[in-house]
């Protein structure tokens, strides 16, 4: 029995979009139908909770209890917001422009079966400039779903109404962060917002707001067509759900594969992107993109899910592994990281403002050949002071953490550098 | 004048879909920049203006957003991904053969005003890296052969 893809099953292998009518014949929109006519929104929070659906935008928080947080209308006829985040900028991370660019719909109706279960009024898709294709190709499935009725004023006669908007962004990978989106959304430099209060209950212009990640939303259809119990059963460990792994780096087939919660990081290496190109050693890999700590050859065997890789170390993030072979010089992969986590910080607190461009210059230096014998020391300093709790939001703590490990598990590269005065690898970091 | 009256009654339109006029401003600014190639100071005047903006809180918006060019850029913009899957497949090398082969380094534009070359982080493409995206066209994975071809089509398309 070959294991089922739902996010993907629509998905062509030319390319193309899928059509309005190509969804609707694989049974697009019935859950939204469904929904509308037999389940009350708290129903649909209700099934999404009982269905373990982890949100994958890297933190993964569970996503039905995240929208058990909104107040009840009772009454209350104030706009109420549902945001899908695809600003999709964190290195190593290429998931979800597959899933809009191949199949919009599928997003659009969990957009609208979010939307629905919040009692919200509004839904915005939120999309990074760089991804012009998933633009146009959501722009176009709107269009298509406004005409065949189910965005708009009282869909099917059911009084829910969805007004739906999509806003291109221009380029700072902060905006992806959810506060400092909503900033964005509302015309102002991406910096966050303290919490509390949080998003659900005072987002958007003040309102009640549900931010969640693209990927998140394409499960919430099938979830509700097919149930709770199904979509549990379709993992491998205890969590839930099919998963979007990716892989890049030198591996023979770079790519995103549609697998199990909890298949194990060696099969989806070695078997789904064809395992290392020309005779090259794996070293150890990022397992959610560039803000989760390295995990080593020793690994390999975990299955790849929440719970596992946290226990590991690490953090499942976006499930998008990079992978560094030895021909790498991992201080000029961390160098390049940090230049782009220095690049990105949004300058609203100084331990990152100032600490993030520090770092990166002193990978440089070392990269080099021009490190000196305390750098080791003053990076693990600031791996301290750019850690949970000294800053405004998780993006210095991911800058830090990749370093931190980095630091532990190729001290002797590092040192190498110092004492040789020179990469080894010979790639002298521009970066 | 910034805008047409056919562009500016478009402008209204797209202003009108936002739920207030300074939501707009990124909209408002890439409206004139798909236009005019950038946004010069006459059009963040007038913007700041239409959108009910302080001059200086618009000139911060603008200057945060990487995408927004307050300077003039050149006919075709290269945006090369220099993120961390890009940087293990080589695109430092694949850069460097760009730089011969425009003469300019990161950041410039060819004194012809034809090119200008700029990076840009992760483009989601990590599985045809290195890759870069040419006026909106996401290419990759990129070889020096590759590059020269798809300058080649520019310079094709700029003297038809
Ligand atoms: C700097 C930064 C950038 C982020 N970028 C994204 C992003 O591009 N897409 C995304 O879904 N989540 C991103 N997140 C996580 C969001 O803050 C948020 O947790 C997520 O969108 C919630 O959705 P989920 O529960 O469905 O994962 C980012 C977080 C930080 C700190
Ligand atoms: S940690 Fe960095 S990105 Fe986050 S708020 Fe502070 S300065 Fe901005
Ligand atoms: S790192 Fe270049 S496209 Fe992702």
């Amino acid at each position: 029995m070959t294991a089922e893809t739902p996010l993907t099953a629509g998905i062509q292998a030319n390319g193309d979009v899928l059509s309005l009518n190509r969804y609707e014949d694989m049974g697009g929109y019935q859950a939204f139908r469904t929904a509308l006519r037999e389940m009350t929104p708290s129903e649909v929070i209700e099934t999404v909770k009982a269905s373990g659906l982890r949100g994958r935008g890297g933190a993964g928080f569970p996503t039905g209890m995240k929208w058990s947080f909104v107040p009840k209308r009772n009454g209350d006829t104030g706009r109420r917001y549902l945001v899908a985040n695809g600003d999709e900028m964190e290195p190593g991370t290429f998931k979800d422009r597959l899933l809009i660019e191949g199949n919009p719909h599928q997003l659009i109706e969990g957009v609208l079966l979010a939307a629905y279960a919040m009692e919200a009024d509004f839904g915005y898709v939120f999309i990074r400039w760089a991804y012009r294709d998933s633009f146009l190709r959501l722009r176009h499935a709107a269009a298509e779903a406004r005409a065949a009725g189910y965005i708009g004023e009282d869909i099917f006669g059911s009084g829910f109404n969805l007004e739906f908007h999509v806003h291109v962004s221009a380029g700072r990978y902060m905006c992806g962060e959810e506060t400092a989106l909503l900033t964005s959304l509302q015309g102002g430099r991406a910096n966050p917002r303290s919490k509390p209060p949080f998003p659900p209950v005072a987002g958007l212009y003040g309102k009640p707001t549900i931010i969640q990640n693209i990927e998140t939303l394409c499960n919430v259809p099938h979830i509700v067509r097919n149930g709770a119990e199904w979509y549990r059963n379709l993992g491998l460990t205890e969590e839930s759900g099919t998963k979007l792994y990716g892989v890049s780096g030198k591996v023979n087939r770079p790519g995103i594969y549609e697998l199990p919660m909890g298949t194990p990081i060696r099969e989806i290496i070695e078997q789904h992107a064809g395992g290392m190109k020309d005779g090259l050693r794996l070293r150890g890999f990022l397992p959610g993109g560039a803000s989760t700590p390295f995990l080593l050859d020793e690994h390999l065997d975990l299955p790849m899910d929440f719970n596992h890789i946290a226990n590991a170390g690490s953090r499942l993030g976006t499930g998008t592994m990079i992978i560094l072979d030895d021909s790498t010089c991992p201080v000029g992969m961390l160098a390049n990281m940090e230049h782009f986590y220095a690049q990105e910080s949004c300058g609203w607190c100084t331990p990152c403002r100032e600490g993030l461009p520090w770092v990166e210059k002193t990978l440089t230096a070392i990269e080099k050949g021009e490190g000196q014998e305390d750098d080791l020391g003053i990076l693990e300093d600031h791996c301290k002071l750019l850690g949970p709790g000294y800053t405004f939001c998780a993006l210095a703590p991911g800058a830090a953490d990749p370093l931190a490990s980095a630091l532990r598990f190729f001290r002797e590269d590092f040192e190498a550098h110092i004492t040789g005065r020179g990469c080894p690898w010979g790639s002298g970091g521009r970066y | 004048m910034v805008l047409t009256p056919d562009e500016l009654a478009l402008f209204d339109y797209g202003l009108s879909l936002e739920e207030n006029p300074r939501s707009a401003c990124v909209a408002a600014m890439k409206f004139i920049q798909d236009r005019r190639g950038w946004v010069d100071d006459e059009a963040m005047a007038w913007l700041a203006k239409k959108l009910d903006m302080n001059l200086s809180d618009l000139e911060s918006v603008a200057t945060f957003y990487s995408l927004v060019f307050r300077k003039p850029v050149g006919k075709h913009v290269i945006l090369m991904c220099d993120s961390v899957s890009c940087w293990i497949m080589g695109c430092e090398s694949v850069g460097d053969h760009l730089r011969r082969r425009l003469g300019i380094d990161l950041g410039q534009t060819t004194p012809d005003r034809r090119f200008t070359w700029l990076t840009i982080p992760c483009l989601g493409a990590c599985d045809m890296a290195p890759a870069m995206m040419v006026d909106e066209i996401l290419c990759g994975p990129l070889t020096p052969e590759l590059i020269d071809k798809i300058l080649d089509a520019c310079e094709e398309a700029d003297s038809s």
